[in-house]
Formats: C-alpha cells, sequence, structure tokens
C-alpha cells in the first residue's frame, strides 16, 4: 500500500503526498461551493450576502483559516513537486525542500492567520 | 533507468492526453500559485468577508474589468487544476464502471461550474471603463 502510493519511502516524503491529496480534494470542495456563491451575485444576491456573513462568522473564520492553510501548503508543495520533476537532482533533497515548505508555510502563515481571526476575539 | 520524481503523478510515457495533462498540470499550478494565493490575500487580508457582500462584487472588484478578467482566468486555471486533480485521485482509487459514472459526473460538473462562473462574470452589470 505505502509502496504503492508513496513518493518514497521516507516518512516526509509519503506525508507530503498524502497531504498534497487531502488539501486539494479540500480545495477542489470549496472551489465548487466558491463558484455556486459567486454565480449568485448575479442570480440572488441576497442569498450570496447570507453566505457572505457565515463566511465573516467565527466558524467560517476558522473554515477559512484552514481552507489558507490548505492552500498555502498545496502551493508551496505544489512548487516542491514541479522543482523535482523538471530537476530530478533535486529528488535528492526532497526532504530538505520539506522543510523549507513548512519553514515558509508558519513565517507567511501565523501571520495570515491571526489576521482573519482576529475579528472573532474582537480584534 | 532515469531518475525521475514520485512527488507528483509521474510523467506519463507514450505521450498523448495523459502526457499533455501532466504538463497542464504543472502550468496551470504554476498560473494558480501566483493567482490563486494572490486572490485569497486580497479578500481575505487586505479586504475581510465582513465587508464582502452582493453590492461590493458589483460597486467594487467586479467595477473592474482588470479583475473580471484576472478572476476569470483564475477560474480557468482552477477549473482545469482542481477537476484533473480530482480525476487522478477517482482514477487512483476506483475503477471499472463506478469509474466511468463518476468521472462522468466530475466532468458535468466541471463543465457546469464553468458555464456558470463565465455567465456571471459576463452578465453581471457595472464595469466602469477604465478613466
Amino acid at each position: 500500500m505505502l509502496r504503492r502510493y508513496s513518493s518514497y519511502r521516507g516518512s516526509e516524503g509519503m506525508l507530503a503526498w498524502a497531504f498534497h491529496r487531502i488539501s486539494g480534494v479540500a480545495i477542489w470542495a470549496f472551489v465548487v461551493l466558491h463558484v455556486i456563491d459567486i454565480y449568485l451575485v448575479g442570480g440572488d444576491p441576497k442569498a450570496y450576502d447570507t453566505i457572505l456573513a457565515v463566511y465573516a462568522s467565527p466558524p467560517g473564520r476558522i473554515m477559512e483559516t484552514l481552507l489558507g492553510a490548505a492552500l498555502l501548503y498545496h502551493a508551496l508543495n505544489g512548487l516542491r513537486i514541479i522543482i523535482m520533476d523538471f530537476w530530478p537532482v533535486f529528488t535528492r533533497y526532497h526532504r530538505i525542500l520539506w522543510y523549507a515548505n513548512w519553514v515558509i508555510f508558519t513565517v507567511v502563515g501565523l501571520p495570515v492567520a491571526v489576521i482573519i481571526l482576529k475579528p472573532i476575539f474582537g480584534g | 533507468m532515469a531518475i525521475y520524481s514520485r512527488a507528483g503523478r509521474r510523467r506519463p510515457t507514450g505521450g498523448g492526453f495523459e502526457l499533455f495533462a501532466w504538463y497542464l498540470m504543472r502550468l496551470t499550478g504554476l498560473g494558480l500559485f501566483v493567482l490563486a494565493l494572490a486572490h485569497f490575500l486580497i479578500l481575505h487580508v487586505l479586504y475581510d468577508p465582513s465587508q464582502e457582500n452582493a453590492t461590493f462584487i458589483t460597486q467594487m472588484r467586479w467595477s473592474s474589468l482588470f479583475w473580471r478578467v484576472m478572476d476569470w482566468s483564475l477560474l480557468m486555471l482552477v477549473l482545469f487544476h482542481a477537476f484533473l486533480g480530482v480525476r487522478t485521485v477517482v482514477s487512483d482509487y476506483v475503477k471499472g464502471g463506478t469509474r466511468t459514472i463518476l468521472l462522468s459526473g466530475l466532468y458535468l460538473l466541471a463543465f457546469a461550474l464553468f458555464v456558470a462562473g463565465t455567465s456571471v462574470v459576463l452578465t453581471l452589470p457595472g464595469i466602469v471603463p477604465p478613466a
């Protein structure tokens, strides 16, 4: 199972792959919802306003933060995949690239999470 | 044997649609790295969902032809990328007739979203020509 579905024998590669797939499917689901909600701007503006109010609510903000995390992870790991696909020599450094992803993910993601979540705490 | 990466899907050999899809996935991925992240930052960091409603879209976001074109480009990139991606996932886990049914539904949904997204970008009134 692992040999069949994972990228590498090491656990980082397997996790990188699994997170990429999970975040990808999650973003796909949101995109389906998001195209439908934006369609409502023309079709039923009141319904759109209701949906946006949900996005701005505390549970909505937590979901948005998770969406942003999925998006950022998927984007960074996607670059990692592209780098290794087109410059195979980097497959040797796949672990370093994976840890670099998490450094960038944390440095960029934390401030964004704070900004999105702040209104929940009255900020 | 050549070194190849298996971080993503292996590059298909033999050309044809599968190789095209493999390249398209990476090309749209690069585009989305810029457009999708920028889209998220603009609408969740520079603006806040509490400021956003149908009036905001009509009078602010989509009063600009530039942002309509950008958002439509984002829609095209994400439809190809997301649906090709889910196609790979479905094909990995489901075989035979069920796969055919799921993939047909998937393509139908992609087409429906293409029509819905494109029609609202094209028909929503309120584009203010740049001064």
